[in-house]
């Protein structure tokens, strides 16, 4: 492949544009960096050239020639590979199977042993030392990913696009990765790489297109930008402070979180021993991109994770590691980030997801029984108060809409009048309007003397709402300011992970 | 190109629930049809003789109801594992538990005592054979994630020869000329039954009355609450606090113990001596199955969902009486009514609508 | 002495072939990811479809074509409802049960009581047959026992060395992977399970001309349900079901020779299944991985967008 292209490219998805008119072109021995916060399009652009999507609008032209890809498999022929963020691995088998299995020249007998010399012969191209026999769970996230790479590479990609790629990779795994990827640009490759972190995309890009919205924002050789200059164009706005809620002096501390230490599923540390306190009267904010922590933390706060080391109180009441009742029934409210999956039972219906969290406390049961009557008053109380859309408290819950299913978790959770409500990504999908009315809410619990723990990937929402803002990058806060600090022009690059303050 | 698209339906409303129940009988009656026209037999006379024989006289009538009564309870005590979705295969050893645990009680202390008090211990003591049988698979999935499936499989296989190890050794009667049965129960612990039919009463009513109680907690208690959010998302009862594991033993203890009682009511009411575990369990653990299934899991509907299929197994014996059908007919029906309930249940979940597309290369 | 031993090692053979030959297809089944329960049913219809086929044309060979036949289409029904329907594949399977007991009592009703005047012969491998002792214990079976052995290990072969057989274990492993990989997880599965089914007709053909020559309703007598318990003892690998075939087969052999020893056979009767048991809980205290258990088993697979 000498160059590709894509031209005027458009997808959306029901309400949502994904992406809009975006022109990229990549050609021969040229590492691309794509550039963007998360939901910036830029996994869906590249989805289309994959051949998992189909553009609504807009070609792909390989070579100058046009092209269509209906499939992976197109795709494949046509010479691109594609490392997705999350490994599409399977972890019992061995390495040699995993490629086996997406190889078009598979031998039909005796596979493993017929395409190990392959794997070993790319892996001695790149450096990288696999052991084909090797059984996939045993491999180590960079090692897994390299045999991402061989698979993409063994059907014959000349074009890479890697997704997130640093994103489980410890630095001196990065360092290598980066090595092999200079490696295929001399030998002829197109890299895309795909990224949130602006060192890596100075450090190995050639050139770089910036994504926000949907939209291409800018578009530079990397050579001519610096880290400041990346930073504004992923943000895309210069930070101007509007303040729109009143200033309020926060009263007592109502949460401390002291040096928490907080493993994820692959046993390995998401949260490295991050302390803050939250006070009444105050929205305390986290920003970065996902996947940087933020879910396990805001998961061993409210029960469902637990705590390696360190202590979380509450209103002076320890609650590490409690049980998830005990510590909703110690004033800490959820709403999720999956709404659909965690927060509702969709087939109940809206009065009895009413109660989902609540419904063990005297006021909604007695004893064994359920006090029907006063959930169903509640319930209408909570259409009305939150301006919940449905027709009746009868209907099944999964037929509202995205943004009422998140009105009526909010307002379930703050009904309750809870110590601290912690938010997780509450606008995340969720159009004009209820993102709007979302965001008014949490203002008034904040003015009524609540405190706000909000996790969100939307800077315009943690500028607008939070008093104190804090950045994580990889475990760790790379700084807690207060919302008036001008430090925060730079919080691209702390999101980044290229400044603490 | 012929493609589907499946869709999630979104508004299921009770009407279409009825309209989809009727539907998959109706398909399913068909289909029955047009395997008896295969097999030789005239199938409108026998599907009449069917019904005829178990709804069409009163001996029918009352012969379904007796075989409604076993149905009831542990159709009843199924629907509320099920919605929870703990798959509990084992209700026929549960029931022979039952039946194991009251006849103990019945032989060893009927004598002694009078009907008022050794028939409610016998049933209790049923009750809590069947709860701890199936407490079991309850712990192995909770502890040790093991497959409700497989682990409760397993256990009716083990229970079967367990009983067959009982009747045949120490259980044995004496006044049973060698043969492998317990020596009949007194007649203080036997239950009496209503005159003129083989209906043990004080079963029905215990059956019926449970079930409501049942169909109350799953819909008026905290306690079925918490069962519902389970069967729905259990995500979101992890996130809402529900306990897993009490929550999932106590449903085995209720799904266990009904399926005891059943038992108790089969060995004291019908049989009056144990025998061998097929004819007193009678397949009635996996029709429950069904039962429970048809009723949508709702326990006061499993009354009308257990009395369809008790008519069944009567116009069953019946049409082998008279057609000289074997046994298996009655499975016939079954599977074939329970295929159609499995599909009229996926599209009344789900909009599927042809798309006549345009052939991609 | 000498003559029981043999006797009891022959028939053990002989009982475990058709446990040996349901397994290996519900072994390819479940590797899939499907669980299938209807084994019983589809093993019953089998077994009567053998016995008519063979009493009609007077050549078993014919009826073991017919069982495989009507097999794999019986088990197509169960393969719609969970793959395509996504129905759960616990119901489904024991529709299938059923459906298939009853239609196979329905449709064997007149042949009760007709016995086959010709069923399958047993090949004795010359030479080897004479072996004494050895040779007629191995080698002088019906042609049923041969397949057992020779499909098992071809079976084995086909899910380790092979590329068709890193499908099917993958498309059990993780669906959505293999998805990606441009494979048609819906269409590996519906394959696996109608040779699943294939297998359990060729055990109930064995059961109704082999075995023995005539047909009684509930022939299969549980044979089915164990086979899905031999499935998970032989950890879902078809080598291991041949010891766990003839172990359990060999069970019932010798269940009442050791009665006068005190050793009750009902308690014998129940060891398969307690093992079965045992081999989980070991699983589950160990690490699960090398139990091999598919991880998506019964899991229902939605291909999806977004």
């Amino acid at each position: 492949m000498k160059s590709l292209g894509m031209v005027n490219i458009s997808k959306s998805f029901q309400d949502v544009k994904a992406n809009s008119d975006i022109n990229i072109s990549i050609k021969q021995g040229e590492i691309l960096g794509l550039l963007g916060e998360n939901g910036a399009g830029k996994t869906t652009l590249m989805n289309i050239l994959y051949g998992l999507y189909q553009p609504d609008s807009g070609k792909i032209r390989i070579n100058g020639k046009d092209t269509s890809i209906n499939s992976p498999s197109d795709s494949r022929r046509h010479g691109i590979g594609m490392v997705h963020q999350h490994f599409m691995l399977i972890p019992n088998h061995s390495v040699a199977e995993n490629i086996a299995l997406g190889y078009e020249m598979t031998p039909l007998l005796f596979p493993q042993r017929k395409i190990k010399d392959n794997i070993i012969a790319y892996s001695k191209k790149f450096n990288f030392d696999i052991d084909p026999s090797r059984p996939v769970w045993q491999l180590s996230a960079g090692e897994q990913q390299r045999v991402e790479i061989i698979k993409a590479l063994i059907n014959g990609a000349d074009l890479l696009i890697l997704d997130e790629p640093t994103s489980v990779l410890t630095s001196q795994e990065t360092r290598d990765l980066f090595q092999n990827l200079r490696e295929m640009k001399n030998q002829g490759h197109l890299v895309i790489l795909i990224s949130h972190k602006l060192d890596e995309i100075l450090e190995i890009c050639d050139r770089v297109t910036v994504l926000q919205k949907g939209r291409i924002v800018g578009e530079a050789q990397t050579a001519d930008v610096d880290k400041k200059s990346l930073a504004r164009m992923m943000i895309g706005r210069d930070i101007i402070f509007q303040i729109e809620k009143e200033p309020m002096e926060r009263s007592e501390r109502v949460i401390t979180i002291d040096n928490v230490v907080i493993k994820n599923d692959k046993d390995l540390e998401a949260v490295k021993g991050i302390s803050f306190d939250i006070y009444r009267n105050e929205i305390f904010g986290i920003a970065g991109v996902s996947g940087n922590g933020q879910r396990e933390l805001v998961e061993a706060i409210t029960g469902l994770r637990a705590v390696e080391s360190g202590k979380i109180a509450i209103d002076g009441d320890d609650i590490t590691n409690e049980s998830v009742r005990c510590i909703y029934n110690c004033g800490i409210a959820h709403v999720p980030e999956e709404r659909i999956k965690f927060g509702i039972a969709p087939g109940l219906c809206l009065y009895e997801n009413a109660i989902l969290k609540q419904h063990h406390k005297p006021k909604y049961s007695n004893r064994f029984f359920l006090a029907y009557s006063k959930i169903k008053q509640h319930a209408k109380n909570l259409l009305s108060d939150f301006k919940v859309m449905a027709p009746s408290i009868n209907v099944q819950t999964k037929n509202l809409s995205g943004g009422n299913i998140q009105k009526l978790i909010l307002g379930r959770e703050i009904s309750e009048d809870p110590s601290l409500l912690v938010a997780s990504h509450p606008t995340y999908g969720l159009d004009v309007g209820a993102t709007e009315y979302l965001r008014k809410q949490l203002l008034k619990r904040r003015r009524e003397g609540g405190a706000v723990l909000l996790v969100s990937e939307d800077l315009e929402e943690i500028f607008e709402l939070c008093d104190r803002i804090a950045v994580m990058f990889q475990g760790e806060f790379m700084g807690i300011l207060n919302s008036d600090d001008p430090r925060l022009k730079d919080i691209g690059l702390m999101m980044a992970g290229s400044m603490r303050v | 190109m012929l493609k589907f698209k499946v869709t999630d339906r979104m508004n299921i409303l009770p009407r279409h629930s009825l309209l989809s129940l009727v539907f998959s009988l109706g398909a399913g009656l068909l289909a029955i049809s047009v395997i008896f026209l295969f097999s030789g037999v005239n199938p409108l006379y026998a599907i009449f003789k069917i019904f005829s024989g178990s709804f069409g006289s009163m001996y029918g009538l009352k012969e379904t109801v007796t075989k409604a009564i076993p149905l009831i309870l542990i159709g009843g005590g199924l629907a509320v594992a099920f919605r929870a979705k703990f798959w509990n295969i084992g209700a026929e050893s549960q029931l022979l538990m039952g039946s194991i645990f009251g006849t103990w009680v019945g032989l060893n202390w009927g004598p002694h005592l009078p009907w008022p008090v050794i028939v409610p211990l016998m049933f209790f003591a049923g009750f809590v054979g069947g709860a701890l049988w199936g407490l079991i698979p309850a712990i192995l999935k909770i502890r040790f994630s093991i497959n409700e499936v497989i682990s409760t499989l397993m256990l009716n296989y083990i229970c079967n020869e367990f009983m067959k190890l009982l009747i045949v050794g120490p259980w044995r009667g004496k006044t049973k000329h060698g043969f492998p049965y317990t020596d009949d129960l007194p007649l203080s612990a036997t239950l009496s039954v209503l005159p003129g039919s083989r209906i043990h009463y004080a079963t029905l009513i215990i059956a019926v009355v449970a079930v409501i109680l049942l169909g109350i907690a799953i819909y008026k208690t905290r306690f079925g609450y918490e069962v519902r959010v389970i069967g729905e998302n259990p995500d979101a009862a992890k996130y809402s606090g529900i306990d897993f594991f009490r929550t999932t033993l106590i449903i085995m203890v209720i799904s266990g113990g009904m399926a005891g009682l059943a038992g108790v009511g089969e060995a004291a009411g019908i049989h009056h001596y144990l025998s061998y575990p097929e004819s007193i369990s009678s397949g009635y653990g996996y029709t429950a199955i069904i039962v429970a299934w048809l009723a949508k899991l709702n326990p006061v509907y499993v009354i009308l969902s257990a009395l369809f299929f008790a008519g069944i197994l009567v116009g069953g014996d019946a049409i082998q009486i008279s057609l000289g059908l074997p046994a298996a007919t009655v499975q016939v029906f079954n599977g074939t009514l329970l295929v159609f309930l499995i599909m009229g249940d996926f599209f009344l979940k789900n909009r599927v609508a042809l798309q006549w597309g345009l052939k991609r290369n | 002495m000498e003559d029981i031993i043999i006797s009891v090692a022959q028939r053990t053979l002989v009982a475990g072939t058709p446990l040996l030959l349901g397994t290996i297809g519900e072994v390819i089944c479940e590797r899939s990811g499907i669980l299938n329960l209807g084994v019983e049913g589809v093993m019953s219809v089998g077994a009567v479809t053998a016995f008519i086929i063979t009493f009609v044309t007077g050549n078993p060979w014919f009826g073991l074509v017919a069982a495989i036949v009507a097999a794999s289409l019986i088990s197509v029904i169960h393969a719609f409802a969970s793959i395509t329907l996504q129905a759960s594949q616990v119901v489904s399977g024991l529709a299938l049960t059923m459906l298939g007991l009853g239609i196979s009592g329905l449709v064997g009703k007149p042949y009760i009581g007709k016995p086959l005047t010709i069923k399958m012969q047993n090949w004795a491998i010359p030479v080897l047959a004479d072996i004494p002792i050895v040779g007629p214990i191995l080698f002088d079976h019906s042609p049923f026992f041969y397949m057992a052995i020779v499909l098992a290990a071809l079976a084995w072969f086909t899910l380790e060395y092979t590329r068709l057989g890193i499908t099917i274990r993958s498309a059990g492993e993780n669906p959505r992977a293999t998805e990606a990989q441009g494979i048609n997880v819906y269409r590996v599965r519906y394959w696996c399970v109608i040779i699943g089914g294939a297998f359990s007709g060729m055990a109930g053909a064995h059961l109704s001309t082999s075995y023995s020559k005539s047909w009684i309703e509930g022939m299969t007598a549980g044979r089915g349900w164990i086979v899905i318990a031999l499935t998970i003892f032989a950890l879902w690998n078809p080598m291991r079901a041949v010891i766990g075939a003839f172990l359990f087969g060999g069970i019932f052999v010798i269940q009442y020779l050791l009665q006068p020893l005190g050793i009750s056979p009902n308690f014998l009767a129940m060891l398969p299944y307690i093992s079965t048991l045992f081999v989980l809980f070991i699983g589950a205290l160990r690490d699960s991985r090398k139990m091999n258990a598919p991880a998506m088993l019964a899991e229902p697979y939605r291909r999806g967008e977004r």
